[in-house]
């Protein structure tokens, strides 16, 4: 499938999905599906870095919350300013922008080195930015910051609306990035990286630089993603806001998905994006987030290969045989670039 | 910011006394990922598992936390050598542990503090003993004793650790095992044994330093997340498994830490790790006494 | 030391001089020299630990040299990444084969095509890429597998794939670092006759080999290594009975 046609038929299942939520009228589906179409956003652009090149991330939260923070610096000038308003996707392309060079920074600093010392800096950066973020009262510190969410925007209505088809396009936007690199020279590229980077420079991949790609690529999204969440919360906190939960999400639901392909990361974060929506409303918050720390260890122990491989063993064929062409793919034109 | 003689002295040794608590806290992590080459990021999760069960002895029969860690060393060995036997199986023998092994910790990590928060509510605890409160003034130097005697234990557990490693049989094959498993095996040592001996220590030694920790300051769930910087900050300087080299570089990270609260204020202290961290690996990644 | 050689042109395309390697206080190679023509086929030889695998690691970037200088084609090589090298036409096979686990063959001999062979300039159309790496593969003789996964295959079709992956960058030096160890006769002349016809193309090759006898058989020139000193260079049949030669190695 070309990638026009594949973005199409998404937009497509996109426009059907805002069409269900329209037509059921209530609000709640609104605040329900943006979270768990963050959750696309994230676990995409984990699974780019994660995934695709073998490399951990564990500071989702980090990134997720510079886009964050990068909307409330914007929204504390523009007020006090009284600038021009700033339109969502303009705030969205500047939180990704800013994530996507501190992506870029923290890989050159940490990628020479093995993967593990890349996922633990990842994590202590979540705590360094937090610790900022802490001591910067202009975005609030640790009092946390309002932001005053209009209530209706034309023509779409309720502003919760506009936000979820903003999240919407951008989750969109990220499977359509994650298969288009997957079927690239670039997605090769990453897969020998995750394989075996001594072969692959041996094979003439300029390793480096495409780890620095793919930093950079996965920040800049977890930024993107962040960046609308002050609209939706309304007051931003720095504890919630780098809470572990956005970190544990993004690496729980690639993995329980499947991470070899872009469709993993999606029915993951899909299935266990609604279970939470769903068991926070019906059991606790603390309850659901251990559910999905026990599956991510059973599944990981289990069923390496997530969902997308169970789904194929009981289909009796080998995963590769099946989804994505990473490993089989050798005879469609858009192999190639 | 008010600079004053005596301030740096305090600072100083208070760094001091937090380095050699810190030692404690990273000796586990020295032995897993340092000499194994695990990269156990669940280790302050286990640190703060350690600090609850001294709370719970402490509160219920008001036994002395240290006695109690020490008392449930074993327990706390037994559970590490589980962990590595499913480590072992699921991940290390199907070559999966750098993706789906650290994701495999970090669930537990996750699992283990959301678990206690259920349990323990997110209300910060702490415990009772003797020598917590008094403090020992010397001149103008002030050392409190709650600091004191878990540094002073932490040396002693370090030392005992050191002669462990390089007096046992034991203690040797452990050292070689990241190196040389085939002359291992032709001694007839399974390296997988090894292992999991070392990681079970590796974890034992949590069961102390979360004693400590508790001494030290009132603990919730969450606290352990702000030691994962610091023991990976020091076990990378330290020089990876070197237990000199992580006292040394836990006494340091400790000092700066120590002077950065002093004179900028407490609520930086967690950055200063990390960048200790950042700026080993960019410029000496083989750490202060690196192999 | 350009003259020993008896290749089909003079110029050297490969020139070490003096490189050093220490690992802490092992001297791994000490002041190596030496100087390959293009079209040779030279045979490198030594005991376990003589320093094959690091004189190798060294031209190909994988380990950095201390001390030294490495020319390849005219140009100095130090400093540039392991990459960079195989994009100037340095390729090589591994001692213990690193194929791409998770992809499958075809895709294994697609990456130097993608990376190296596009690096050259040279534009090939999706179908040329398809047609390449079934020539490729047919050339090692594992076309039939085109569409397995590595864990697939034997020790032998390993080595194999290795050869064919290294073939695939197009190399004008092709370094194969033991890729006959554990192989029968048969498989050994096999993979000697497609060393022969690569090098009957123009591509220069060392080959890095415990089989004396195919050492013997393939080597226009031989050099051994002892204790990452080069003792010995030159006629294959001059040097086995080089009586230093015969010392240090074959007379154990």
């Amino acid at each position: 499938m070309r990638t026009p046609l594949f973005l199409l038929i998404w937009l497509g299942i996109a426009a059907l999905a805002y069409a269900i939520a329209v037509a059921l009228g209530n609000d709640y589906i609104f605040f329900a599906g943006y979270v768990v179409l963050q959750y696309v956003v994230l676990a995409t652009a984990w699974n780019i870095l994660g995934g695709y090149c073998g490399y951990v991330n564990f500071g989702s939260a980090a990134f997720f919350a510079l886009g964050a923070y990068s909307t409330v610096a914007f929204y504390k000038y523009i007020t006090e300013n009284e600038f021009y308003r700033l339109p969502m996707p303009v705030l969205m392309l500047i939180g990704g922008a800013i994530s996507g060079f501190v992506g870029f920074g923290m890989g050159y600093l940490t990628l020479r080195l093995r993967g593990a010392f890349f996922a633990i800096a990842t994590l202590a950066l979540a705590v360094v930015l937090q610790t900022l973020v802490v001591n910067w009262d202009y975005v609030g510190g640790s009092r946390g910051a309002y932001i005053v969410r209009p209530e209706e925007i034309a023509p779409i209505g309720s502003y919760i609306r506009y936000l979820f088809l903003v999240m919407l396009v951008l989750a969109v936007a990220a499977i359509t990035i994650a298969r288009l690199i997957e079927h690239s020279r670039l997605g090769y590229g990453f897969a020998t990286i995750r394989d075996d980077e001594l072969a692959a420079e041996a094979c003439g991949v300029p390793t480096l630089k495409l780890k620095l790609i793919a930093t950079t690529i996965s920040g800049a999204l977890m930024g993107m993603a962040g960046a609308p969440f002050p609209y939706y919360i309304g007051y931003l906190q720095p504890a919630s806001t780098f809470g572990l939960d956005y970190a544990v999400n993004s690496i729980a639901m690639p993995l329980i998905g499947g991470t070899t392909s872009w469709i993993g990361p999606l029915i993951g974060a899909v299935l266990l994006g609604s279970l939470q929506q769903i068991a926070t409303v019906t059991i606790s918050s603390a309850v659901n987030l251990l559910i999905v720390g026990c599956l991510l260890v059973g599944f990981v122990i289990v069923a390496p290969n997530g969902v997308v491989g169970l789904v194929h063993t009981y289909l009796q064929r080998k995963p590769e045989d099946f989804v994505g062409r990473r490993r089989v793919g050798t005879d469609s034109p858009e192999a190639v670039p | 910011m008010i600079f004053s003689f005596d301030l740096l002295i305090n600072a100083i040794i208070s760094g001091i006394l937090i380095g050699g608590f810190y030692a404690a806290v990273t000796a586990g992590v020295s032995l897993s990922f340092g000499i194994l080459d695990i990269v156990n990021i669940a280790h302050p999760a286990f640190i703060i598992l350690g600090s609850y069960v001294a709370y719970i002895v402490n509160t219920t029969l008001g036994v002395d936390p240290i006695l109690t860690a020490i008392v449930a060393m074993p327990l706390f060995y037994v559970l590490g050598a589980g962990i590595y036997q499913i480590y072992y199986v699921a991940f290390e023998r199907r070559g999966q542990e750098s993706l789906r092994g650290l994701a495999f910790f970090f669930g537990l990590l996750f699992i283990t503090e959301v678990t206690l928060v259920l349990y323990f509510g997110v209300d910060y605890r702490y415990v009772d003993a003797r020598y917590i409160g008094p403090s020992w003034h010397f001149g103008m130097m002030d050392v409190p004793f709650r600091i004191l005697v878990p540094c002073l234990v932490s040396l002693l557990l370090i030392t005992a650790l050191q002669l462990i490693l390089t007096k046992t049989f034991i203690g040797r094959a452990i050292m070689a095992v990241a190196q040389d498993q085939l002359a291992l095996r032709l001694m007839a040592v399974d390296p997988i044994r090894i292992k999991r001996i070392a990681f079970g220590i590796s974890i034992a030694t949590a069961s102390l330093a979360g004693a400590f920790l508790i001494i030290i300051q009132p603990v919730e769930p969450s606290v352990g997340r702000e030691y994962i910087g610091r023991v990976f900050a020091i076990c990378v300087l330290g020089g990876m498994g070197s237990l000199p080299g992580t006292v040394i570089a836990a006494m340091l990270l400790g000092i700066v830490e120590s002077l950065t609260s002093t004179f900028y204020g407490p609520s930086w202290a967690p950055a200063v790790s990390f960048g200790f961290l950042l700026l080993t690996l960019a410029v000496r990644p083989a750490g202060l006494l690196g192999r | 030391m350009t003259d020993a050689t008896n290749g089909p042109s003079g110029a050297p395309i490969l020139e070490v001089e003096n490189l050093s390697k220490r690992f802490g206080g092992f001297v791994a190679l000490e002041n190596i020299s030496l100087a390959v023509a293009a079209g040779e086929r030279l045979g490198l030889i030594g005991p376990n630990g003589s320093g094959k695998s690091t004189l190798v690691n060294c031209i190909c970037g994988t380990l950095r040299n201390e001390q030294g200088a490495v020319r390849f084609d005219g140009r100095r090589l130090d400093g540039l990444d392991a990459h960079q090298r195989t994009h100037l036409g340095l390729a090589r096979s591994f001692q213990l084969p690193r194929p791409f686990v998770t992809l499958t063959l075809a895709d294994n001999v697609r990456i130097p095509l993608l990376y190296t062979v596009a690096s050259r300039g040279i534009h090939l159309s999706s179908r040329s890429i398809e047609e390449r790496c079934r020539f490729l593969l047919r050339e090692v003789g594992l076309d039939a597998k085109a569409r397995h996964l590595p864990r697939d295959l034997t020790q032998v079709e390993m080595r194999k794939l290795e050869l064919a992956r290294a073939m695939a960058a197009e190399p004008k030096l092709l370094m194969a670092d033991e890729a006959m160890a554990g192989l029968t006769h048969s498989e050994v002349e096999d993979i000697l006759a497609l060393l022969v016809r690569l090098n009957e193309q123009g591509v220069t090759i060392i080959l890095i080999e415990h089989i004396m006898s195919a050492v013997m058989s393939f080597s226009r020139r031989l050099v051994v290594l002892v204790s990452g000193r080069k003792i010995a260079d030159g006629d294959p049949n001059d040097v086995v009975h080089d009586p230093e030669v015969e010392r240090a190695y074959l007379g154990q």
